[in-house]
């Protein structure tokens, strides 16, 4: 049981063990935080979620820079392709073509 | 179980059930109910080898043709967001006989009911069922009733037998099936077996889910009316989920069925259910859906009659039937992955209806 | 965002994938190996090898802990179960893993009380529930799932329930790499690193596998584009002759790990000298138990543990396709008397298990089109 899938917090209940009320695509289950202890999360963030404990915050920002990055990968693609394909390589003092 | 016609061979069939004794997975609904189904009850009762096993049997008396069923029901818990097991006895049989083609008009209803049973409960089951039977429109006619030792029977379980009267041009036949034809879902799957499990309240999920119990003798009408003769098969998955039902058909009429994973309608709380507990909506009972296999120049008119009557709107074509792979299921998913689903092996929930 | 639906994004899916075709040499047949049971059914699931080039070759590895749990202890659990009043409690996929006289499932269906439970804190609310029963949780995980363990039983001793023990099986992810390592059959160019294994362990004790053993090990999550943006990642390291730990999983894996996860471990767990995996045999300290201190809390202490050692049938291979020596269908039992239906070997049982996920996505499929042919 590798699964581990990310839920957001919606409630936070204090108190040994420390829960947490998570939302998982609209199932909710009350998780443990226990291991999160160091860096307690807050209401409306994302963990990642096994076996009913929170195993560790999911960075919204390493999310997106992620995407970023990935989508990038075809966008440079798509400009070297269209770049080669005039030859500029040879050249040089040349305008670059829309 | 369809009552098989006299084969003329004198050979008595062999009971090719081999298990010791009765497992949980024995009622399921998947592979392992089938073997029991095919390798003991047939063989002794019907007198010939198993050929397709029917939802509800034909049977002349008379010159007239008559569908007649029969379903169990121990759901625990008894009530459950969405409705209870009184309301599954009425509609689960209706439901049988519908998509058998055949409009249920009478049932008869066996109790076995728990010494101790509080008979609030069992006056709310006897009024869910007196309700149901009104809105699905048929009559309750009969019955019997045993009581049996405290801890001998979970509370109540309930057993109703239908029979029916078929609509004319109707023929439901897994034989009648070609490639080409498409398969429709009348609406999301995975709801009823997902709300008991969670109202078992084992597993502490919340979600805002209801058991999709209802007769869809009315969707099947409006699909008749619209393209009777369309209509090559089908049938409502109920344990095992729509990846039994249709295996039941790839096995009956040898051919492929090809689904796509992205049209078969899943609430978003079933999908994140299953996701947490590992489990495919396609194995998961349902109580108020219908799997249609049409003829693909009536598919559009038969969507179309689905969607526009009332409680159809989600319904969908989620997928065709196929030369290849033979006698099997097959589910593609919009990243070119694909991968073969069988039967129900085990079960994963049991007690859901 | 939902952190999964961006995963899975079609276009740059498609994209990725053609990146990964430019960076591949032709010439070159690559051999990468996902440890991860979780990573073996993502590739099987999403079809990734169709949308990777003919030479990278995926080879999957251990990391699947029913896998690699050895029958006897089972066999031990379920002895245990057969004393009155004692609830054997286990996540689902244990459910259906043979033991010498049956599975759970099948020792339920003989009056044993078994018990599926979706999380340890479940267990422990099942002693709290039932107290003049013992519960006893069958534990099995890696690092993932063994601070959820040992954060339950320091609940339960700070509470002092005293119907609840761990029959504790808990291994770790290391040493079965470098068992892989050490196996002379075994040639890889690289590893496609445990994303879940990582959130609680970090990323550096993967690097004596970059540094002594040069190969690259790129942690990766568990989404298609997380797995296919990791392979871009290793064929750089590749391309370049280096060999280094990279973190692809960075949303969710923190490099230095999860401190907390790490002292609730410590505090309840300590290696043992040497455990048997299935297939892998006899590996030192590679397993955890549970410490003197928690003495009342473990199985092995209350209860007599028969200590049963079961050796597989010599026919099924499970040992060679959990070191990726032999695909699941090399195995000469795959598919014949080792089916999803009737499981011989854990591999198939364990949805994570390679030949389980290969039974499903490949091999039924495979079948029928060589039947087609012959027709």
């Amino acid at each position: 049981m590798c699964l581990a899938i990310p839920g957001k917090i919606i409630e936070l209940i204090p108190g040994t063990p420390f829960l947490g009320t998570v939302e998982v695509v609209g199932v909710r289950r009350k998780v443990d935080l226990g291991l999160l202890q160091d860096d307690m999360p807050k209401l409306g963030d994302w963990v990642l979620i096994h076996v009913g404990f929170a195993m560790s915050k999911i960075s919204e920002e390493d999310a997106m820079d992620q995407m970023r990055t990935l989508t990038m990968l075809g966008e440079a693609e798509q400009a070297m392709q269209e770049v080669q394909g005039y030859g500029l390589e040879e050249l040089d003092g040349h305008e670059k073509p829309n | 179980m369809n009552g098989q016609k006299p084969s003329g061979e004198i050979a008595e069939p062999k009971v090719r059930f081999r298990d010791a004794q009765i497992e949980m997975a024995h009622g399921a609904g998947g592979k392992a109910s089938r073997k029991l189904v095919e390798g003991l009850f047939v063989p002794i009762l019907s007198g010939a080898l198993p050929q397709s096993l029917t939802d509800a049997a034909h049977v002349q008396i008379n010159g007239a043709a008559m569908a007649i069923t029969t379903d169990s029901f121990v759901v625990k818990p008894l009530v459950f967001p969405g409705g209870s097991i009184g309301e599954l006895a009425v509609n689960g049989t209706m439901n049988d006989l519908a998509v058998s083609g055949a409009v249920g008009k009478a049932l008869v209803a066996t109790f076995v009911l728990e010494e101790g049973l509080p008979t609030a409960v069992l006056e709310a089951e006897v009024r869910a069922m007196a309700k149901a039977a009104r809105q699905a429109g048929v009559s309750i006619v009969g019955g019997d009733t045993k009581v049996v030792e405290h801890g001998k029977a979970d509370k109540m379980y309930i057993s109703t037998t239908g029979v029916g009267e078929f609509m004319p041009g109707v023929r439901v036949d897994a034989a009648s099936v070609r490639p080409g034809d498409k398969v429709i879902l009348s609406g999301p799957i995975g709801d009823h077996g997902v709300t008991i499990l969670l109202a078992r309240g084992d597993l502490d999920f919340e979600a805002d889910l209801r058991s999709d119990t209802r007769c869809v003798l009315p969707l099947v009408q409006a699909l008749a009316r619209e393209t009777a003769p369309g209509i090559r098969w089908m049938r409502d998955p109920t344990r095992g989920g729509v990846a039994t039902s249709l295996n039941e058909l790839a096995r009956d009429c040898g051919l492929g069925i090809t689904i796509f994973e992205e049209q078969i309608p899943v609430r978003d709380e079933v999908r994140g259910a299953c996701e947490l507990l590992g489990l495919d909506p396609l194995h998961i009972a349902n109580e108020g859906q219908f799997l249609a296999v049409v003829a693909a120049e009536s598919a559009d008119a038969a969507m179309n009659a689905l969607t526009m009557a009332d409680g159809g709107d989600g319904a969908r074509i989620i997928g065709e039937i196929r030369e290849e792979p033979a006698s099997s299921v097959l589910v593609t998913t919009r990243y070119g992955g694909s991968r073969i689903i069988d039967m129900l092996v085990g079960d994963p929930l049991p007690r859901i209806c | 965002m939902r952190f999964v639906d961006e995963f899975r994004d079609p276009e740059i899916i498609n994209r990725t994938a053609d990146e990964i075709r430019r960076l591949v040499d032709p010439k070159r047949h690559y051999r990468l190996m996902e440890v991860c049971g979780g990573h073996t059914h993502a590739i099987y699931r999403f079809g990734l090898k169709d949308v990777l080039p003919s030479n990278i070759e995926l080879i999957h590895g251990p990391g699947c802990p029913v896998c690699v749990l050895p029958m006897g202890r089972i066999d031990d659990g379920l002895a245990i179960a057969q004393n009155p009043n004692v609830v054997f409690a286990a996540f689902g996929d244990m459910m259906r893993v043979p033991g010498t006289h049956g599975s759970p499932l099948e020792h339920k269906a003989r009056g044993a009380d078994v018990r599926i439970v979706y999380s340890p804190s479940d267990a422990l609310k099942l002693a709290r529930t039932y107290p003049d029963k013992h519960v006893m949780f069958f534990a099995i995980g890696f690092e993932t799932t063994a601070p959820s363990t040992a954060l339950t039983l320091i609940r339960a001793r700070a509470e002092g329930i005293k119907n609840f023990s761990v029959f504790c099986n808990h291994v770790t992810i290391i040493p079965a790499i470098r068992a892989i390592l050490d196996s002379p059959d075994m040639r890889l160019d690289a590893f496609i690193g445990p994303g879940h294994v990582s959130t609680v362990i970090g990323c550096r004790p993967y690097e004596w596998i970059a540094v002594n053993e040069g190969k690259p090990i790129v942690v990766s999550g568990f989404e298609p584009l997380d797995m296919l943006q990791s392979i871009v990642m290793i064929l750089r390291q590749l391309r370049t002759g280096e060999a280094k730990v990279e973190n692809q999983y960075k949303r969710v894996v923190p490099w230095e790990g999860n401190h907390a996860a790490l002292r609730a471990m410590a505090e309840v767990f300590q290696l043992r000298p040497y455990f048997e995996w299935r297939g892998l045999g006899f590996i030192s300290q590679s397993a955890l138990r549970i410490r003197d201190e928690y003495a009342e809390w473990d199985t092995e202490q209350r209860f007599h543990v028969p200590g049963v050692r079961v050796t597989d049938p010599r026919a099924a291979q499970c040992g060679e396709v959990l070191k990726g020596v032999l695909k699941p269908a090399q195995c000469k039992l795959f598919g014949r008397e080792c089916t999803p239906e009737h499981p011989i070997g854990a591999l198939m049982v364990s949805t994570e298990g390679s030949c389980a996920a290969y039974h499903s996505y490949e091999h039924r499929k495979n079948q029928l089109t060589s039947i087609q042919t012959v027709a």
